[in-house]
């Protein structure tokens, strides 16, 4: 039975915003509603389609009225943020992350209209560290990098997920675990990040980091949305990028900091409200984190279009980044000193 | 041209067209060559695989090095590397020694330049050097990964040739006077994902590199301040600091034996220990005779 009403959470970010919007002009829905306690940006608004936008929050038991009401059979859960771009209040989001899944889970269990559920999780939910596999597949162990953090809760919110799963057997559940997002619009913590002139990494280590177009990580929420596609999926781009690569992609200087400093850096650029770098953030930078995508590609059925160094050439271009050293300038220059040096002639 | 539009302009010298211009022909030429990887390394243009494997990086920067260590001080001379698959994956399985990892070092040295197919040699370390800073990526940027079920797995179904020392700390820190006398071979984690993905096992034996650094003592609480599985202590180190670290120049001999086919097991018996049991002992055993062998041929353990 195909979705008629759906309802998606989040849509004040970008990525729940732009999802109602496509879903808003696609005319095989009866009905589109969008909840989240900040309305979406102004350009989401203008081109909404039929999609509805309702002022609520999900921690409220009002949520379970709404899905009375209006009947909903498919509930999009993109409100969860693992990844804050800014640095947040960590007990709002966390309030946000944790109670507001299990409210909205518990409206799901007790809906009878309610047949499908789509949960936007996170990869950050294997950890990174030194004891990792390489590639983490669906089945690996979930252990989150600290105690405390988002990803922290993003293994906390899958665990009600599963729990909701086992009580509703005929509900199906997707539930996709985003690598970082990146693209030309969004603004998670990695675009951030990049964007820094100076950008500190920590000394000795060069993290594998594997992105997730913010258009791909669109898609496979559409689809999840239009078809039934049950299961856990790691979602992410083909390919990898180090973080050394990946800054002199951007243009930008890298700084390496010995990882004593790392914590007295992280609560500058937290100081400064220029980037959320948690201790998640910091083993990420280290270890780096790497998903098998075999189950999104022979599953699910879908391919992301862009590859890693795709995606972030795109988000290079699309934030107007002015390289603060040009790699092209430098490698001629360098490559005018090393023929010199070779041949004794200067061109 | 510009100025001839204007002006014209008579040169002092008369230019000879084109006979001084430094041509940059393709690849054979080292100058363009480096100039072409700088411009990779400056402008983040080169690919690593999922593992973090940078082979450009490899060849052109680390390998040079090392082939001078293998030729010159080890002089590695190299037996049975026809027994090393052309394509596909394999499993190398070697003993290990000599305090500091350069017998892993020197294998993946020997494969590569001995091997006709040029195949890079991805092996298996312990999260000790991941956890370490530089070398931990160092090893990563060289294709080395951690030493666990899946990533082994995953190398192997890959196609690609994978290294394991399956004596790990136990081995590579033993006392000198137990050289050559292989270490408990772990749980045999390393049979299980040949036997699970399929491909042979090719036991290898490694002389000369368990003579580098003769470890004569340990000092335990050193090691344990710096969170170290050992702390050696040779007849130049710590004595001698810095210069101590150098290995002593031994002659060196790697044989790889005859593969041990996994295919033709039943899937069903994939996950029986026993069977794994028993063939982590007929590699072990086999590893030891090879030494013993080599061991009995070699005259002088720095002219081999």
């Amino acid at each position: 039975m195909p979705s008629s009403v759906v309802l998606v959470t989040g849509v004040g970010g970008e990525l729940g915003g732009r999802l109602l919007a496509r879903l808003g002009t696609n005319p095989e829905f009866e009905r589109v509603l969008g909840v989240d306690t900040t309305p979406p940006a102004e350009r989401v608004l203008r081109r909404l389609g039929r999609a509805e936008f309702v002022r609520a929050d999900i921690r409220n038991p009002l949520i379970a009225r709404i899905l009375e009401d209006a009947g909903v059979d498919t509930v999009v859960h993109a409100a969860t943020t693992c990844h804050p771009a800014a640095p947040a209040r960590r007990g709002t989001l966390k309030e946000v992350n944790v109670i507001g899944t299990m409210r909205l889970l518990a409206a799901c269990q007790r809906s009878e209209s309610v047949r499908k559920l789509v949960v936007k999780s996170t990869a950050a939910v294997y950890g990174a560290g030194p004891r990792s596999p390489a590639v983490f597949t669906e089945d690996s162990d979930l252990i989150p990098d600290s105690w405390d953090g988002h990803a922290k809760d993003a293994v906390e919110m899958e665990g009600y997920v599963r729990g909701l799963a086992r009580r509703r057997p005929d509900l199906t559940i997707t539930l996709a675990r985003f690598a970082n997002v990146i693209g030309p619009e969004v603004d998670t913590v990695l675009a951030r990040y990049f964007a820094l002139p100076v950008v500190p990494t920590v000394l000795g280590y060069d993290a594998r980091l594997q992105l997730l177009h913010s258009s791909d990580a669109l898609t496979v929420l559409e689809m999840a949305t239009l078809e039934d596609k049950p299961g856990v999926f790691n979602v992410g781009s083909d390919g990898v990028l180090t973080l050394s690569q990946a800054v002199r992609r951007a243009g930008r200087i890298e700084l390496p900091v010995p990882r004593a400093l790392i914590p007295s850096v992280a609560k500058m650029l937290r100081g400064a409200r220029l980037v959320d770098f948690s201790q998640d953030q910091v083993r990420l930078l280290n270890y780096g984190r790497v998903v098998d995508t075999t189950r999104l590609k022979e599953v699910f059925g879908y391919r992301p279009r862009w590859t890693t160094a795709a995606a972030f050439d795109d988000y290079v271009r699309g934030r107007g980044l002015r390289p603060v050293v040009d790699g092209e300038q430098l490698a001629a220059m360098a490559g005018r000193v090393v023929t010199a040096a070779a041949t004794g002639q200067v061109r | 041209m510009t100025t001839s539009v204007e002006a014209r302009v008579i040169p002092l010298r008369p230019r000879v067209a084109k006979a001084p211009e430094v041509e940059l022909p393709a690849e054979a030429d080292p100058v363009s060559s480096a100039v072409t990887f700088l411009r990779n390394r400056l402008t983040g243009e080169y690919a690593v695989d999922e593992f973090g494997f940078d082979p450009e990086l490899t060849e052109k920067v680390l390998l040079p090095p090392l082939r001078l260590l293998y030729e010159k001080w080890f002089r590695v001379s190299v037996t049975g590397i026809d027994n090393v698959p052309k394509d596909g994956g394999a499993l190398i399985v070697c003993n290990h020694s000599g305090t500091l990892p350069l017998d892993a070092v020197m294998t993946a040295v020997a494969v590569h330049d001995e091997h006709p197919a040029r195949r890079h040699l991805r092996m298996l370390g312990a999260d000790l050097l991941f956890r370490t800073p530089l070398l931990g990526t160092l090893a990563r940027k060289t294709g080395q990964t951690l030493a666990c079920a899946a990533d082994a797995e995953r190398l192997l179904s890959s196609g690609e040739l994978v290294g394991v020392w399956p004596e790990g700390f136990k081995g590579i820190g033993k006392p000198f006077s137990a050289r050559y006398k292989l270490q408990r071979f772990g749980r045999g984690g390393f049979v299980s994902a040949a036997l699970r993905t399929g491909v042979p096992i090719i036991p290898c034996a490694i002389v000369g590199a368990e003579e580098i650094y003769p470890k004569i003592a340990d000092l335990k609480p050193l090691a344990r301040l710096l969170g170290l599985p050992y702390f050696p202590v040779t007849p130049f180190f710590p004595l001698l600091g810095p210069l101590g670290a150098i290995p002593l120049p031994t002659k060196w001999t790697i044989e790889f034996g005859a593969p041990i086919a996994t295919d033709s097991v039943d899937p069903d018996d994939v996950d029986d220990p026993m069977l794994i049991f028993s063939l982590t002992d007929q590699i072990r055993e086999s590893i030891q005779q090879s030494l013993y062998r080599r061991l009995a041929e070699r005259e002088s353990v720095f002219k081999g």
